[in-house]
């Protein structure tokens, strides 16, 4: 007990997640980025120190001199300027100017988020009216008319530039600081009778500056671009002040002559941006959790397969089946973490007949669902090993093409919550019709039609009006039934239904449940029905296999298992069926939790929350042993009870 | 959908006014004499006294405004007096080739941006993806007014396949096809940042979408990638990046500006230009009123689309 309890705290502190500095320097990126902008910002800094020849001093008769001619590394310009001190200088304003406007946007903007956000009210809509009246213009136009007002000028640039960037600093900050204000601790100190100032900078203002970082990173980028492009255009740095813009905007008029003059400025100011960039996208990533990478990893159409699920099953092994599943096992691989999601799962479905997998959330028996016809995502999905047989052949060796035939073809699924797993910019109708097309290869007029037919087949009144419904007008029975009437568009063998009733109400449940039941017979079809609910088992299936932490702990008939559970943890998951007038007893009433499966204990992983444990359970693995007839369990008590 | 084209519409009224109150209080932000600053050299006493008395400047901001106001509905902006003929005339000729150059580049990043993201996507991690990301990282990170003399330097000088500048050649010039010649090289360089914009956006809407149950549904139905790809992923991203193709319309235009400097285009941008260099404010009142307001249009527009793209938006 203890030697576990150790080792899951072992597991927490791993999974301690790292500190910015460290996250931000393993994206390698970011570090570019940072080594471009500190390298460019010491150099702007050490300019006055540096031995570099006088800026403004002319020398018309060295006029116009190419890059690595002898004392002008990077030549002269139109006045015999020398170009390389003269970009040094000009880096040197356009950063101080991008920053400057960069803290000015960033201070006046977050002032009016925080504020807007904090008061509310008219307070907050005044505010945020005259910001959208700011963001209604074009970017650049905005600027260009307060230019416009107070004159050309580098001090005017700037204010302009700062101008048009406060909306994005006071929305982003607004944003937090509302729900910020909606959590509790905020009211606690209210409550407790802070002032709201010492509020705004206790508690509010430590949590907005990571949005003001983020929001600075990507506005710094865009604000020196924009000063810039107002010298450039001659209405910032006047003469003889010179910014890297402004050297621009006077080389263009030689472009053709003096090519280096104008395009050296503008690389300059390309490397500098790309280096906020870079760095601004790291920060990005660090801060915002909405990105954090990895989280973003596209799912591929079929799920990894190790060649070591991919040989041919022995022919008529399993001769009787619809479907069988043989030692399946699926990992996912995060990072260096491999999580055996599940292991070794064997069962057989024949012809008409349902086979229920219960457990708990993260037992794995969605895993299992979707293992069958490469579903799970990959990444991280892998699956390691075993056999999926159907009519004699092992699915997981099967290639793309052959897989998508069988899937919604032979083998059907019925998924949870039918409001994510329709596709909402689609009508029912042509969601149902699209499968029938693809499988069985009628017209679009005549595919709609049967898809009418089967959406009349699952009890949907007025069904060739609802056909041309969006998901997200039709109820949640009504939607959970076209999910199921999809399942069915091509006759398929087998059904596999995750969990097809959990997001409904009860009434709604029965009836679903009685739909299925109905159709299975009807169409002679195998049902692999997955649910954390043993009522719901007891209701329609034959076989039960009851998972925990990716293992099969106990199969059987489901009235021998109801009869007499043999493994705790069935029997602590049928004492959670709903009993009539108690109402649902919740499934978290198995006091703990199921352990990671990337850290599994040597012995049973039950042990820690079960209640007949002995000090022979944990040591070693314990296997999955016949008991009586077509039962199995994975327990060394079976069918004990707590004394 | 008319019903929710009308809504939008009349929506518009309120930001256009909101505008207008923007653009009129920057005139008010002139430092000194409005009249000296309008006028310039042409300054009068006699000039002086009547645009005075037509600015109302004697009266307070409000009644100024109204004022404003109700002449720029009847297209009244004033006069500009170093071009001598009124602002309006000369505000709608220019605003021609700046819609055309917009409108172009609007269209290439567009189609480019989705492009581009849309294989990032797919492609994801893949060397595709990283090429597109370099590119579209630099994309963003350039200044537009570089990339154009840039391009001219190269395409114009060197090899001589794009003219350099205006729109349309002095010597027997004309045509749609002397114009697109002209448009090539201005456009491309005004799509670039926006390109890159839309394309990182389309990116993570992509990866986004493809996680989601529906797609896990539409594979499960057997449908092939393409379909899965471009049907059920697509069309979700797209109804999110819609909005932001919106806003980039935003960016396009300003930075129009800079573009029809370089390229010598005879939009609305190079004449907003010289209107701030010689201080023709009426000019640029004007410039800047019918711009903002084509914008507030386009973001209309992309509204319109993302509606009809996605039924969930209730009318
Ligand atoms: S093996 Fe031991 S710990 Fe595991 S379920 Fe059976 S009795 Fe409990």
């Amino acid at each position: 007990m203890t030697a576990i309890a150790q080792r899951a705290s072992g597991r927490r502190r791993r999974s301690g997640r790292p500190g910015i500095w460290a996250r931000l320097s393993r994206n390698h990126l970011a570090v570019v980025g940072l080594g471009i902008v500190a390298g460019m910002c010491v150099l702007a800094l050490m300019t006055p120190l540096l031995p570099l020849a006088d800026p403004n001093a002319t020398d018309l008769a060295a006029r116009l001199k190419r890059p690595f001619t002898d004392g002008h590394l990077l030549g002269t310009d139109q006045l015999g300027r020398d170009m390389l001190s003269r970009i040094l200088w000009g880096a040197r304003v356009s950063i101080a100017v991008g920053a400057v406007a960069t803290i000015v946007a960033a201070t006046i903007g977050s002032l009016i988020g925080i504020v807007a956000g904090f008061y509310g009210r008219w307070l907050d809509n005044t505010l945020m009216r005259g910001v959208d009246m700011l963001m209604a213009f074009p970017y650049m136009l905005l600027a260009l008319a307060i230019v416009a007002a107070l004159g050309p000028g580098l001090l005017n640039a700037l204010f302009a530039i700062a101008i048009v960037n406060i909306p994005f600093f006071a929305r982003s900050v607004r944003g937090v600081t509302i729900s910020l204000v909606r959590l509790e601790y905020v009211d606690a100190a209210r409550m407790s009778g802070l002032g709201n100032g010492r509020i705004l900078f206790s508690e509010i203002l430590p949590n907005v500056v990571p949005v003001i970082v983020v929001t600075m990173s990507t506005t710094l980028g865009w604000m020196i671009l924009e000063t810039a492009g107002l010298s450039f255009l001659g209405l910032g740095a006047q003469p003889p002040q010179a910014d890297l813009g402004s050297m621009l905007g006077d080389g263009r008029k030689l472009a053709i002559t003096a090519p280096h003059v104008a395009t050296i400025p503008g690389l300059v100011i390309l490397v500098l941006v790309i280096g906020i960039n870079l760095l601004g996208d790291g920060i990005r990533d660090v801060l915002d959790p909405r990105l954090k990478s990895g989280a973003l990893s596209r799912p591929r159409a079929m799920t990894e397969v190790a060649p070591a699920a991919m040989s041919q099953p022995e022919r008529s092994a399993h001769s009787n089946a619809a479907l069988a599943l043989d030692r399946l096992s699926t990992e996912f691989r995060i990072g260096h973490d491999v999580y055996h999601a599940t292991r070794d799962i064997s069962f057989q479905v024949a012809p008409g007949e349902c086979v229920g997998i219960v457990g708990e959330s993260g037992s794995g028996k969605s895993v299992t669902a979707m293992s069958v016809l490469g579903l799970v995502p990959t990444p991280p999905g892998l699956i390691a090993g075993g056999q999926v047989v159907y009519q004699e052949e092992n699915l997981l060796a099967a290639p793309l093409p052959r897989l998508q035939q069988v899937r919604g073809g032979q083998i059907a699924y019925v998924f949870q919550d039918p409001l994510t797993t329709l596709n909402p910019l689609y009508t029912v109708g042509d969601q149902i019709a699209e499968t029938v097309e693809r499988h069985q290869g009628l017209s679009r007029r005549d595919a709609w039609q049967r898809a009418v037919e089967l959406m009349e087949s699952v009890h949907i009144p007025d069904a060739a009006g609802r056909a041309r419904a969006y998901p997200h007008e039709l109820s949640g029975g009504m939607r959970q039934r076209i999910v199921i009437a999809m399942a069915l568009a091509n006759d398929p063998d087998v059904i596999i239904a995750d969990e097809p009733t959990t997001a409904l109400d009860v009434t709604i449940q029965a009836q679903v449940l009685k739909l299925l039941d109905e159709l299975r017979r009807k169409h002679n079809a195998a049902l692999v029905f997955i649910t954390h609910d043993f009522g719901v088992v007891s209701e329609i299936c034959d076989h039960v296999q009851v998972m925990y932490a990716g293992e099969v702990v106990e199969s059987g008939r489901v009235q021998d298992v109801f009869e007499r559970p043999l493994h705790p943890y069935t029997r602590r998951l049928m004492s959670c069926i709903p009993q009539l007038g108690r109402g649902r007893n919740p499934i978290a009433a198995i006091p703990g939790l199921p352990p990671a499966v990337n850290d599994l204990p040597p012995g049973c992983p039950f042990a820690p929350r079960c209640d007949v444990a002995t000090a022979a359970c944990t040591p070693r693995p314990i296997s999955l042993a016949p008991h009586g007839e077509g039962r199995e369990v994975r327990c060394i008590r079976p069918g004990e009870s707590p004394a | 959908m008319l019903v929710y084209a009308g809504k939008r519409l009349l929506m518009t009224i309120p930001v256009l006014l909101g505008i207008s109150i923007i653009v009129f209080l920057i005139m008010a932000m002139i430092p000194g004499d409005p009249v000296t600053a309008i006028l310039g050299s042409y300054a009068t006493p006699e000039n002086a006294e009547r645009l005075r008395d037509q600015l109302g400047l004697d009266r307070p901001l409000v009644e100024q405004y109204l004022i404003w106001l109700g002449n720029v509905l009847q297209g009244e902006f004033g006069r500009s007096y170093n071009l001598n003929r009124p602002v309006i005339d000369e505000v709608l000729e220019r605003f021609g080739p700046t819609l055309l150059l917009a409108g172009t580049s609007l269209i290439l990043c567009t189609i480019f941006g989705l492009l581009a993201g849309v294989v990032q996507a797919v492609r994801q991690y893949g060397w595709q993806d990283k090429l597109i990301s370099l590119l579209v990282l630099i994309g963003i990170s350039t200044p537009s007014f570089w990339l154009g003399i840039v391009l001219v330097l190269l395409f114009a000088v060197e090899l001589g396949w794009f003219p350099a500048s205006g729109m349309f050649a002095i010597y027997g010039g004309g045509g749609l096809g002397d114009l697109l010649h002209h448009l090539a090289l201005p456009a491309f360089t005004l799509a670039v940042v926006a390109t890159g914009v839309i394309a990182r956006l389309t990116r993570l809407n992509m990866l986004e979408v493809l996680r989601q149950d529906y797609v896990r549904t539409a594979r499960a139905k057997g449908m092939g990638e393409r379909t899965v790809i471009m049907k059920h992923a697509f069309k979700n991203a797209a109804v999110n990046v819609v909005p932001v193709i919106g806003v980039q319309a935003g960016f396009v235009i300003g930075g129009a500006v800079y573009i029809e400097t370089v390229f010598q285009w005879p939009g609305i941008g190079r004449m907003l230009v010289t209107a701030i260099s010689t201080r023709d404010v009426l000019l640029v009142q004007g410039g800047v009123m019918v711009v903002a307001a084509a914008y507030v249009l386009f973001n209309l527009i992309a509204d319109l689309v993302q509606h009809a793209l996605d039924p969930r938006i209730s009318t």
